[in-house]
């Protein structure tokens, strides 16, 4: 595929699946003005039409965006050795267990101690992502059936630990975790009219970084999408197969580890009793997807769907169901899979331009 | 003085109303969302009705957000908040956190927040927030007189609880259901069971089977969007011939029982009328009389807990009985406790 | 005689290649007729704008005489245009009937009535001499029978006009023999056959006439009976060609690879090798000739590692490597080129010079602590690319997969020579590739062998084993039966020992 296809199909599937969104509300007699409207003021905190300006609107976009670009880094680095993370919402929620343990048990001075609560949340991440790692390599077990078990027990796992290790005494959420340890900043607070912005952009965007870089620059990256892309080959060609399929998850799951300790001390100052996932893991998979697993497109796609999220309060204000918003990210999804579709599309569009890359005789 | 500052508070509030002209209501769902047939779904009925009553066009100066994850919580109140809502309902304690931190920030700004008390550091009530909280377990011990009485009708000795999750809000259902139970039919067993969520049905529904199997005869739930699984499966049962019975919860859930004309599997509700709290407080606030600050118990006395006015599934003597422990409780000759006896 | 077909002035251009330019093919009804070109010639191009693939920029085509627009495969069904792709399109768990139906199911009422559809299948089966069973699953079918499948599948939807792409190269001598009696039974019956392809000898038996394409131009069309094998070839490479490998009597070193009674086991759990021993020397080419399956893929894996070794012993200059991973076998000196170059020897989804390093991205000069070094790989691929003379648009950014087969194992090829190991592995070389490319492969052998390197070819090609190697092993069974100088034998007696009828070790 060429750069400009590359660039190109993602780009048509965003523009369907917003038309598709905007042909729904106008079939039900809502105005995809007002949709528009809203999304605008959701990034950029402006309202059009009353003419005033609101940064916490920006503040709340990038706090929505952050969890969902880790996790479509970590959907998007197993993608990138063929394999498919179904699990990033379990290491998720490992990450946060183990974010609130080393919040609450560890004493340390301020910078340092997220810093230790951050590690702590990609080791716990990174474990949990060795699991269907291992499983994969050693026994030939499908990482996606490994995964969605292992979400569970993440999830029940962390609201026994809420209740049984961390002692909540209202059983939902654990007792404060020290300021020290929190991502929290009154400084990007205030400048964003009270949101809830947080330092956490630091961490997302260094890990954007180093996903471009290991899989870009490093010899570990080169092994890792050889085997992502011809498994036989890159056997042949000496690499060890299976230890990449574990570092690779184990990688993987640091990134959604992390995404768990930036909502837990960013989002939120304590830990929480979950009733159910909430869907960063699957958010991420569509990130990945959109942003074709490159670093730099799960950072645009993040910001796309971190929009899609943020928007939500607005739209609904204007009588816009946040089912739209739902259809709007599942039919991009949608259309990004119907790839060749949309290539042969453009291909009869514009029939004097074809686009063919693979001359043979 | 402190009562003072709120009254000061809501001379101000009154003044700012009487320019508007109308009081705006908006309100925030959980992640259970806004067709729960529970707990959001009566407080909006409640606000829909405050809506109907003063004209209100609902969608402007009635609306609702309803949150996906509990990160939406936040900017939900803010931005309902943001575009000068009167009042800004939640309900749920889920919210207590979510609420504290944004009424500190808009101080300004009324909220009530609905099963839940919201205190700041130092355990103090905030000024600019209303708390609206239920005697569920005197409800409970109404349905569980049903329940006890019921089976005892039909020589059987077996009921169950459904509960979502297991935190003490929800224990109180579970304690004035099996004191009222035991209060008429001491030797009646209890099953117990929490699902660990409140939005999965399907859990509901496994609960209960495995309760029904085991051989209760009635089951209460007290799990939000869980519990319509319990009635699915009290439905499914009586319709195969094999009679069993659900107690629904929140609201008069005698219609989501039925399962042929006239028929339904629900014997009677544990109605919270949280659609009582949203309307009353929303009233308030367009008197200028918002309960910044205070604790406004719902109970048995103030019909804020009830049965049912109408219970077809229920014989006169039991409707009697029922009457009479109501009576008993609202007069606080009877007490009844808040947490389950240990088993 | 009339023309069933004539494609005139045919000109197509891709981003930045003219693929077809000013091509003009005429095709006589009832003749077979050959589109001869190296790979990259633009055969398959003009065979594509035939079947509705592309539209051509410019120039016409007349089908029975008249005017036609071919936009899409249905239009050139209708007009009884059927193609037969070198990679088969057949669904693997149904039978030969449900594979010929799929899409025009008869049916009686809403049921698909596969008497019918078999019966019919059989009767154009027997017409053409075509051996198959309608009732059998595509997966329990040899090759050259799903190929034959294929072709019915054409005659079923009543081809008039069969476009064959590549037909030969997966199949086995005696298959490829076969075919051509069913093409000249096809022609008797009133077909009219296009032969695409670069196997001179196939065109010589088979063929009334041939096209020759050299880099998107016509060179010419020639009745076949007229013309040599020399001629042909030299049409389509633009110069002279040798098809005789020029080379030296072999100066045999001392031993560098010893294979010490090793048994291997195959997929399927059996003894694929038995108790195999063989030596490589230094400065010989040691072929391995027989049919296939018959231990040559169980004892490639067990030497280069893919596969472990049951019993026995394998030493490389005297090292035991028996167990050794992959990795540092490649590093003792032993260069792998593998069968199946997609599967093993290529990440087509890399670039060429991403390929040029897979053994070596993670040492000096490529890599220093773990950094790739793209400088350093850029430079290799372009000093490969001009020493191997591989053919890319990009340079070293070309990404492989849009390479052509030839260029890809020329790849290959430069991968594993520049690693300068003592041992060369070399299994199905030339497979698939075009004269010019199976010209240069074999020079480079011999040039490889001259420099004192060992070379141990599997081939299934017995031309290649007899032209190239200097001693001849013959497998069998997934025994060495056969153990002969290239010089003293023949195909013959190499042809009797394949088939396990004669033994001959010295």
């Amino acid at each position: 595929m060429n750069t400009r296809s590359k660039l190109f199909v993602p780009l048509v599937a965003i523009l369907l699946g917003f038309v598709l969104g905007a042909a729904i509300l106008i079939a039900t007699h809502r105005s995809p003005i007002d949709m528009f409207y809203a999304m605008l003021q959701s990034v950029s905190g402006k309202n059009l039409r009353a003419d005033t300006f609101n940064p916490r609107y920006i503040g709340e976009f990038v706090v929505q965006s952050m969890p969902i670009m880790l996790t479509g880094l970590s959907v998007g680095f197993a993608f990138r050795t063929g394999l498919f993370n179904i699990g990033a919402e379990g290491q998720l929620m490992m990450g946060s267990i183990a974010a609130v343990g080393a919040g609450l048990w560890i004493q340390a001075p301020p910078v340092i101690h997220v810093i230790l609560v951050l590690l702590a949340a990609m080791l716990a991440g990174g474990i949990w992502g060795a699991i269907p790692g291992y499983f994969k390599a050693r026994f030939n077990v499908h990482e996606v059936v490994v995964t969605i078990m292992l979400n569970y027990v993440a999830l029940f796992l962390n609201n026994w630990a809420i209740v049984e290790v961390f002692k909540s005494v209202d059983r939902i959420k654990t007792p404060p975790i020290p300021p020290t340890a929190l991502l929290k900043s009154d400084l990007l607070a205030q400048l964003t009219n009270g949101s809830r912005l947080n330092w956490g952009f630091i961490p997302v965007l260094l890990s954007i970084l180093v996903y471009w870089f290991i899989i870009e620059k490093t010899t570990f990256g080169f092994s890792l999408r050889a085997v992502g892309f011809n498994k036989d080959g890159a056997q042949y060609a000496g690499m060890k197969v299976n230890r990449n399929i574990v570092s690779s998850m184990v990688i993987a799951g640091a990134f959604a580890g992390l995404a768990g300790a930036v909502i837990t001390v960013g989002t939120f100052s304590f830990g929480r009793a979950l009733p159910a996932a909430e869907g960063y893991g699957f958010d991420g998979i569509a990130v990945a997807l959109v942003g074709g697993n490159a670093a730099i497109g799960v950072f645009f796609s993040g910001l796309l769907f971190g929009m899609l999220k943020a928007a939500q309060p607005l739209m609904q204000s204007q009588g816009i169901p946040k089912e739209i918003a739902s259809i709007i990210q599942a039919s991009i999804v949608l259309f990004i899979a119907m790839k060749l579709g949309i290539e042969y599309l453009m291909k009869k569009l514009k029939p004097r331009k074809a686009v063919t890359e693979e001359v043979e005789s | 003085m402190k009562k003072n500052f709120v009254r000061a508070f809501c001379a101000f509030a009154l003044a700012s109303v009487a320019f508007a002209g109308s009081t705006k209501v908006g309100f925030v769902t959980d992640v259970g969302g806004i067709d729960d047939k529970s707990f959001n779904q009566s407080t909006w009925e409640g606000i829909k009705r405050f809506g109907q009553e003063n004209n209100l066009t609902q969608g402007k100066e009635i609306k609702y957000l309803q949150s996906t994850a509990e990160a939406d919580y936040v900017p939900n109140l803010s931005t309902l908040a943001d575009e000068g809502m009167d009042l800004v309902v939640a309900s749920g304690f889920l919210f207590e956190s979510s609420m504290g931190e944004v009424a500190g920030k808009y101080p300004k700004q009324k909220f009530l927040i609905i099963d839940s008390v919201v205190k700041d550091k130092a355990g103090k009530t905030l000024p600019n927030v209303a708390n609206a909280v239920f005697a569920e377990h005197e409800g409970s011990f109404l349905v569980g007189v049903a329940a006890g009485l019921k089976a005892k009708a039909d020589k059987k000795n077996m009921v169950g609880f459904v509960g979502g999750m297991q935190f003490p809000l929800i224990e109180k259902f579970q304690a004035g259901f099996e004191q009222g139970v035991h209060a008429v039919n001491p030797g009646c067993k209890v099953l117990v069971d929490y699902a660990g969520t409140f939005s999965d049905p399907g859990k509901g529904q496994a609960l209960a089977a495995k309760q029904y199997g085991a051989g209760a005869y009635i089951v209460f739930q007290a799990a939000g969007g869980t519990g319509n699984g319990v009635i699915k499966e009290a439905k499914e049962r009586t319709q195969k011939g094999d009679v069993r019975w659900a107690i629904g919860v929140d609201k008069d859930q005698y219609n989501d029982g039925v399962y042929a004309p006239g028929k339904s599997a629900v014997l009677t509700s544990m109605m919270k009328r949280v659609d009582v709290a949203a309307h009353d407080v929303s009233a308030m606030v367009r008197d200028g009389k918002f309960p910044g600050g205070e604790v406004l118990v719902f109970s048995l006395k103030n019909k804020g807990v009830s049965i049912p006015g109408t219970n077809p599934n229920l014989p006169a003597d039991i409707t009697k009985k029922i009457a009479e422990y109501e009576a008993q409780i609202a007069s606080g000759k009877l007490k009844v406790s808040e947490v389950p006896a240990k088993q | 005689m009339a023309y069933v077909i004539e494609m005139l002035d045919i000109t197509k251009t891709f981003p930045g290649i003219k693929a077809n330019d000013k091509v003009t093919l005429q095709v006589e009804q009832g003749s077979i007729h050959a589109l001869l070109g190296e790979n990259g010639a633009g055969k398959s191009t003009l065979m594509s704008i035939l079947f509705g693939l592309y539209s051509p920029d410019s120039g016409s085509i007349k089908v029975r005489g008249k005017d036609v627009r071919i936009t899409n495969p249905n239009i050139a069904n209708a007009l009884g245009i059927g193609m037969v792709h070198q990679h088969f399109k057949l669904v693997h768990n149904f039978t030969v009937t449900e594979n010929i139906i799929l899409g025009l199911e008869p049916k009686s009422g809403l049921v698909i009535d596969r008497k019918k559809a078999a019966a019919r299948v059989r009767e154009i089966s027997e017409l053409y001499g075509l051996k198959v069973d309608p009732e059998a699953k595509i997966e329990d079918i040899s090759v050259g029978m799903q190929q034959r499948v294929e072709i019915l599948k054409m005659l079923y939807r009543d081809a008039e006009i069969l476009i064959f792409d590549e037909p030969t190269a997966v199949l086995t001598p005696q298959e490829i023999h076969e075919l051509m009696g069913i093409m000249r039974r096809l022609v008797k019956e009133g077909k009219t056959i296009l032969l695409i392809t670069h196997k001179l000898k196939e065109i010589k038996e088979a063929a009334d006439y041939c096209t020759v394409l050299r880099r998107g131009r016509l060179i010419g069309t020639v009745p076949v009976a007229e013309t040599t094998e020399q001629q042909m070839a030299e049409m389509m490479v633009g110069r002279e060609v040798s098809f005789h490998v020029e080379k030296a009597p072999a100066n045999p070193g001392p031993t560098l690879l010893t294979i010490e009674h090793i048994n291997v086991r195959n997929a399927k759990g059996l003894l694929g090798v038995k108790d195999l021993s063989l030596e490589v020397r230094a400065g010989e080419i040691l072929g391995i000739c027989g049919i296939d399956g018959n231990g040559q893929t169980e004892l490639i894996r067990a030497i280069t590692g893919l596969a472990t070794v049951e019993s026995g012993k394998i030493l490389n200059k005297g090292k035991d490597i028996t167990s050794l991973p992959i990795k540092e076998r490649t590093g003792l000196g032993l260069g792998h080129i593998p069968e199946d170059r997609h599967k093993h020897g290529l990440i087509l989804d890399f670039r060429l010079d991403e390929n040029f390093v897979v053994h070596s991205f993670d040492h000096a000069p490529f890599s220093h602590a773990g950094i790739l070094d793209f400088k350093a790989i850029r430079s290799n691929a372009d000093r490969l690319i001009a020493e191997f003379d591989v053919r890319c648009g990009q340079g070293g950014a070309t990404p492989v997969r849009s390479m052509s087969g030839g260029n890809q194992q020329k790849a290959i090829v430069a991968r594993e020579i520049d690693q300068s190991p003592d041992v060369l592995i070399v299994a199905q070389p030339t497979r698939g590739l075009d004269v010019g490319a199976i010209e240069y492969i074999h020079r480079r052998l011999v040039a490889e062998r001259d420099k004192g390197k060992g070379i141990l070819l599997i081939s299934l090609e017995l031309d290649e084993i007899l032209d190239v190697s200097d001693r001849i092993a013959v497998i069998y069974g997934g025994e060495i039966v056969g153990m002969v100088n290239a010089a003293e034998t023949n195909e013959n007696e190499l042809g009797l020992m394949m088939a396990g009828s004669v033994r001959k070790v010295s």
